[in-house]
Order: structure tokens, then sequence, then C-alpha cells
């Protein structure tokens, strides 16, 4: 097979060639298709929200993309607090990404305590307050994370008012491949979501006291939820997400001063 | 333009007397990993079947122009643009999947099968035809896919694209779920059970002893 298209300059040129060719497809490929992509991110994670605000309407059809939009413009307002001062900062927070932010240097910060294995936080984080009709808080949304046995999971915590008292925990998103389908995958289960409601995150002292646990005594207390069955290290994954994120590294002194009445 | 006949081999070949998967034993990794539930087995199907499709068409249409000495960085090259590609429409267009796809679509770029047709049939056959025994190659897969997506889903899960078909106990039912179904471990006997049907009819396919 000596033939010319095997010479040197022969093969240079169409290595090239078809780098070249293939670069322009793939970029206009990714540039063309980019808007709808994040589109579809945006969506699913207001889908999401609006699921941990009890907003989200599953029967029937479900919501039409501009159902979720409509909902979601109404009654969601997204703000930027400061992890290290709890106070809110001027930034918006629909456009704030704090993946992104988490990433630089700049403006994220390594935990001394990284319990959750997050790696890196961003400074500043987004909150979810969520109002009915009337205008009146009804809850208040963090956005948490953290390492289960695969993946690092993405979840958001409701809770009322209060900051004490627990709406919802949803799971939207996994990096990777996520966790095992039907044992770890089973944290976005809405029977063991509904386990969530209702249970309290601090107990009288003020000390963080959610479980989750395999101990049913415990699971059945205001401060105790059942654990996966066959998933100790994702139900692991999620107790140190809550203690991480609601520890003093995380949001707690925004949920001191959201307690004191800082949020209406 | 070759023949009816030999155009219904190329396409309907792979499905069972030459498929790539229960024959040739390529392409295991996804299909362990994907075919926990039937909408990713359909989707992946697809994705496989476009990106094998198109690699052999472009392939062949250079294949007098490729050097040899850099013939399979050319086939990969080519290769990984189009699974890039799907992998962006799918997130454009169908982002639940590709959500839980995650991985496996950039993974189709290692597939042993895009890369074997692509090496084996496309480098000394003409365009059309390389287009068709992608297409071929990508049914044999899905077939597979699908037929194992089907027991791990309806077994795993008591349901089938996500329709629940058997009443699980943990939702007030009465079918208690294979939990092993859903881990790909399950794919291994699956796919080891399909092998050992296919050849049952077809002992031709059984390898000599020896």
């Amino acid at each position: 097979m000596a033939s010319k298209k095997d010479s040197f300059g022969r093969t240079l040129f169409v290595v090239i060639g078809l780098c070249l060719i293939c670069s322009i497809f793939v970029s206009t490929a990714a540039v063309v298709l980019k808007p709808i992509q994040q589109e579809n991110k945006l969506l699913d994670r207001q889908k999401y929200i609006l699921e941990a605000a009890n907003l989200l309407n599953t029967k029937d059809a479900g919501m039409t993309k501009e159902q979720i939009l409509e909902t979601y413009n109404k009654f969601v307002e997204a703000k930027v607090v400061s992890l290290a001062t709890g106070e809110f900062v001027d930034v918006d927070g629909n456009s704030f990404d704090m993946e992104k932010a988490a990433r630089d240097p700049k403006t994220s910060f390594i935990p001394e305590n990284d319990i959750a294995s997050v790696k890196r936080v961003a400074n500043d984080a987004v909150v979810y307050l969520v109002h009915d009709e009337a205008g009146t808080l009804k809850t208040v949304i963090l956005p948490i994370k953290g390492y289960g046995l695969w993946s690092t999971m993405y979840a958001f915590l409701a809770l009322d008012p209060d900051m004490n008292t627990i709406q919802n925990l949803v799971y939207y998103d996994f990096s990777g491949s996520g966790e095992t389908p039907g044992l770890g995958g089973e944290v976005q289960n809405p029977k063991w979501i509904a386990k969530w409601h209702g249970k309290k995150l601090y107990n009288d002292q003020g000390e963080l006291a959610i479980k989750v646990t395999k101990n049913p005594a415990v699971a059945q207390t205001e401060y105790g939820v059942d654990a996966l069955s066959g998933a100790t290290l994702t139900s692991n994954g999620v107790q140190y997400s809550l203690e991480f994120w609601l520890g003093k590294e995380g949001f707690e002194k925004f949920i001191d001063k959201a307690r004191d009445g800082g949020l209406s | 333009m070759a023949d009816a006949k030999e155009l219904k081999q190329v396409l309907t070949g792979p499905i069972i007397s030459n498929n790539p998967i229960a024959l040739q034993i390529l392409g295991i990794c996804s299909a362990l990993a994907v075919t926990s539930k039937m909408e990713t087995a359909m989707v992946m199907t697809i994705a496989l079947t476009a990106v094998c499709a198109f690699s052999n068409l472009f392939i062949s249409i250079i294949r007098n122009h490729i050097p040899s000495s850099v013939r399979i960085i050319v086939q990969m090259t080519i290769i990984a643009s189009l699974v890039i590609v799907v992998d962006q429409v799918l997130q454009a267009y169908a982002y639940d999947v590709a959500k839980q796809l995650s991985v496996f679509v950039g993974l189709i770029i290692t597939n042993c099968i895009v890369m074997g047709r692509a090496e084996a049939y496309a480098m000394k056959t003409p365009p059309m035809m390389s287009f068709m025994d992608g297409i071929g190659n990508g049914l044999g897969y899905g077939a597979i896919l699908l037929a194992v997506g089907f027991f791990r889903e309806l077994f795993g899960n008591g349901s089938l694209f996500g329709v629940e078909l058997l009443k699980k106990v943990s939702e007030g039912g009465w079918y208690e779920p294979n939990g092993m179904m859903l881990l790909p471990p399950s794919a291994f006997f699956l796919i080891g059970g399909i092998i050992w049907v296919i050849r049952i009819y077809k002992p031709e396919q059984v390898e000599a002893k020896g």
C-alpha cells in the first residue's frame, strides 16, 4: 500500500483537513444547541424547586413548560446569600451560578470540615423564597449537595419559615452515573421523600438533631428518617449533606438570621 | 449499486445471525449499563445506530483518501465528533433521558461495534452499503439491549417504559421486585441466556472446541 496517499504531505493534509471539518461540525452543533440545553437545565431545576415547594402538579399529564415557568415566576423569588454573614447580597439569584462560583478560587473556599465531600463551596449561595398568593412567605428552599456512593447528589431542602420544619427533601441531580437504581437511587422515590414531611431539624435545645437512621425507634421520632435499605452509603451521604449545609460552613448564619424574623 | 438481496443481508444479518453482541460479544459494557430501563435502552439504541450509520457513511466516503498509517485515529476523530453531536442533541431535545444516560453516550466513542464496523466494513465498501451496514448493526445491538431491558425493567421494577404493569409490594401491590435485575450483573446472565437460546437454533455459531 505504498501508494501516493501514504506520503507524508498527503497524510498531514488529510489529518489537518479532517480535524478542521470535524471541529467546525462539533462547535456548530454545540453553539446552535446551547440555548435549548440551558433552557432545559433551567426548566428542570425550576420544576424541582416547585416540587420541593409542593407547587408541582404531577397528576394527569403534569405541567407544561409554560405552566412551570409561570408558576415559578409568580411564587418563587431567588435570592443570593453570603454564607459567611448570612446576609442577602445584591446579586440576581436567577442568573447566579453556584457551581461556577464554587470552581473559581476567588469566589469560593475549601471547607475545613468537609464531611459531605463537597471539595469547594461558593462564598455565596442561592436560596429560594416561596410566597403564596397573598405574598406571605410559605417555604424557604436551600440547595444542598454531598457525595453519596457513586456521585455527588444535589438536592433542594424545603423548610417552613420557622427554619425548622422540613417540607421536602428533593434530589434533582447526580454527577456521573448517579446512585444505584433501586437502591441509592431511591432517594428520588416519592415514598421516601414523603418520610421527610414535617420532620424537625433542631431539637428543643437548638441542636441539629435530624438523623437518617436504621433504628426504627429513632425513625419514628420527629427528628428521625428511616434510612434506605441496601443503600447505607447513600443514606450516610444524605445525612452528611444535611449536617454540612446546615452547619457553620453552610447556611447556619442565614438560618439563625431567618429564624429571628430576618425574612419577613 | 448492490442488489436487494445483498442489501437485506447487510440490514438484517446483524440482528440474529451475525449479532454484534450475541455472536461477536462486542459492546457489552454499555449493554450492562443502560438496560435497567426500556427508555434508556431505546434512546441508547437510537444514539448508537445513528453514530454507527453515519460514521460508516463518512468513513466510506473518504476511504480512498485515508492514509493507512493514521486510519484508526481518523476513524476515531469522525466517530468522536459524531458522538459529541449526538450527546448535544440529546441534551437539547431529550434532556431527562440524557441525564440518565450521562456518561454512556460519551462512551459510544469507545464502543467496539462502531470501531469494528468502520475498520472491517466501511473501509472497503461504498458509502450507501456502509450506511446500511451501520443501521443493521445498530439494530442488532438494539435488539439485544431492548430484550435485556425488557426483562430487567419488568422484573426489577414491575414496569415497561415507566408504565407500571406489576404493582410492587412497596406501593401496596403484590409484586416483590427482583432487586438484582436492576444491578448491572443481571445483564450478564440475561445476555448469556440470549446467546444460549440463539445458539440452540443456530448451532453453527457455537465455537469449535479445541
